[in-house]
């Protein structure tokens, strides 16, 4: 069995290692979410031009660090009527769901948390876990709309869960594993082996790429509804449900929520990195290719991601629910079972 | 004592507690959040028996579809939730039972377990074992799986009829 942790091969696997790795990740996205809170707030300023905020530290660059010391200040409320035991462990079950798909993402060839066959799979069995921990803090809530955003946000989370799954199911035709170190490995070299561009093979694959490059788009629209983010951010509707399920939310427990929606950002983008954009391959052959670029990679496509996402939520409106289901079902699942055919058949003429 | 026995132990732990909670808990929307725990256990479980993919397939299934559902039929049901769900007027005569048939059960299951002769397997470094589980599926266990995935079209088939407006 190949080591892929360098921190196992360092310091040998011991608990304090198997701590170290599992932490590790926890390090990354605190300090990522803070950077993506600022590049939503200066994303958001520049589109609306505005210039954001520009008062803590140079050029702004502290707003997110004062806005989660500020959280963390806040009285925490608790409504009278809610259901305190479920109500105070919900932002939690909705971070472990977010974080634990963090344990199969490879940020570099030389560290992926853990390496098991099925890591593309499990994370989408783990996505389900945040969708418990919404239903349960707005159940928990004793609040009509907290009640109808979290509804919303599950119905929503399960429609596009279909899409997203056979969009990349149809990625793990091409590859025979859903072994995420093992899809990173397939797409070395440049940028044409990616699997947005058919993955490696000879020139023989043309015919695929544009179903690769549609199922691409169908993974990202669909991410970006699991996310509950704009133009799919209907479970928090503002004119429509006030904040939807963490609307009896404060302080630091509102805090959770948003951590763990940058989290899962991150995850979306991270899969979509991983499974289309080559992961920590450099897009130039073996230019600036090896562990360390890789990780620079890794976190730089990544982001990139994140920063669509930021995008979109500041440029499109939000869509109705009734529209939102339409699209889920009526036009993205069945594009999607084209291109999976379509795959299928190129896999088997192959 | 090393980190696989703390961690066994540690899950078949919460399984049970939480398992308690599910056939305890006066409130049912306690019980349904409880099963989420349980179910967790289960499938850490497999993992530690090397079943990874059986591990991710409980919670994908049980976590993700079960219970789930389950959690949205008692919300949906109005009035379901401050309710007692403990019987009523006939419980004695039904703890009666319920105890009678658990201590039955309960000695048996003790019993086969004593008296069994348990063979004990090799641990064994498994690699990949959805490669396995799907070259058997579309070889040896072909008709089962047809019969199943017919069985969830049919199933799916009706669900859409009933859920269709009456003209």
């Amino acid at each position: 069995m190949e080591s892929i942790n360098f921190l196992y091969e360092l310091l040998g696997k011991n608990a304090l290692t198997i701590t170290l790795v599992v932490i590790l990740p926890l390090g990354f996205v605190l300090i990522y979410a803070l950077v993506a809170i600022l590049a939503e707030l200066k994303t958001s300023a520049w589109i609306q031009e505005r210039l954001g905020p520009m008062r803590t530290g140079p050029w702004g660059i502290l707003q997110p660090v004062a806005e989660v010391i500020k959280l963390i200040q806040k009285e925490d409320i608790t409504p009278a009527k809610a259901d305190k035991l479920l109500y105070n462990a919900a932002p939690f079950i909705v971070f472990t769901g977010a974080y634990s798909a963090f344990a199969v993402i490879p940020f570099s060839e030389y560290f992926a948390p853990s390496r098991i066959d099925l890591g593309l799979f499990y994370i989408f069995a783990v996505g389900s876990i945040s969708a418990l921990g919404i239903v349960m803090g707005g159940w928990a809530s004793n609040n009509k709309y907290s009640m109808m955003g979290a509804m919303r946000s599950v119905a929503q989370l399960i429609s596009y869960e279909v899409p997203a799954a056979i969009a990349i199911l149809s990625i793990v035709v091409l590859t025979s594993t859903m072994n995420l170190q093992e899809i990173n490995k397939l797409q070395t070299g440049w940028f044409w082996n990616w699997f947005l561009f058919g993955g490696p093979g000879t020139l023989a694959k043309w015919w695929i790429v544009p179903f690769t490059i549609i199922l691409c788009m169908i993974y990202f629209i669909a991410a970006l509804a699991e996310t509950n983010r704009l133009p799919f951010d209907i479970p928090e509707g503002e004119s429509e449900l006030v904040a939807g399920f963490h609307t009896e939310y404060s302080g630091i427990k509102f805090a959770m929520f948003f951590f763990a929606e940058y989290a899962y950002m991150f995850v979306v983008a991270a899969i979509l990195t991983t499974v289309f954009l080559g992961g920590w391959n450099s897009p130039f052959g073996n230019l600036m290719q090896g562990p360390g670029w890789g990780v620079f990679w890794f976190i730089f496509k990544g982001f990139s991601v994140v920063m669509v996402q930021i995008w979109i939520r500041w440029t499109l409106p939000r869509f109705r629910v009734d529209q939102l289901m339409y699209l889920g079902w009526k036009i993205l699942l069945p594009i999607s079972f084209v291109c999976f055919l379509i795959i299928s058949l190129y896999v088997m003429l192959k | 004592m090393d980190l696989i026995t703390i961690t066994f132990y540690f899950l078949a732990t919460l399984t049970i507690v939480f398992s308690g909670i599910v056939v305890f808990s006066k409130n049912i929307m306690h019980s349904a959040f409880a099963l989420l725990f349980t179910l967790f256990g289960v499938a850490g479980l497999y993992v530690l028996l090397s079943a990874d993919f059986l591990a991710i397939t409980q919670l994908m299934l049980y976590i993700g579809g079960i219970l789930v559902l389950i959690i949205f039929g008692v919300v949906l049901t109005s009035r379901i939730t401050g309710i007692d769900v403990r019987a009523g007027s006939l419980g004695k005569i039904q703890l009666f039972a319920a105890v009678i048939i658990t201590v039955v059960i309960a000695a048996s299951l003790i019993w086969m377990f004593k008296s069994t002769k348990w063979y004990m397997a090799e641990m064994k470094e498994v690699n990949s074992t959805v490669r396995q589980i799907g070259n058997e599926l579309l070889t040896n266990y072909l008709l089962a799986f047809e019969a199943a995935s017919m069985l969830l079209l049919l199933a799916i088939v009706g669900a859409a009829l009933i859920a269709r407006k009456k003209h």
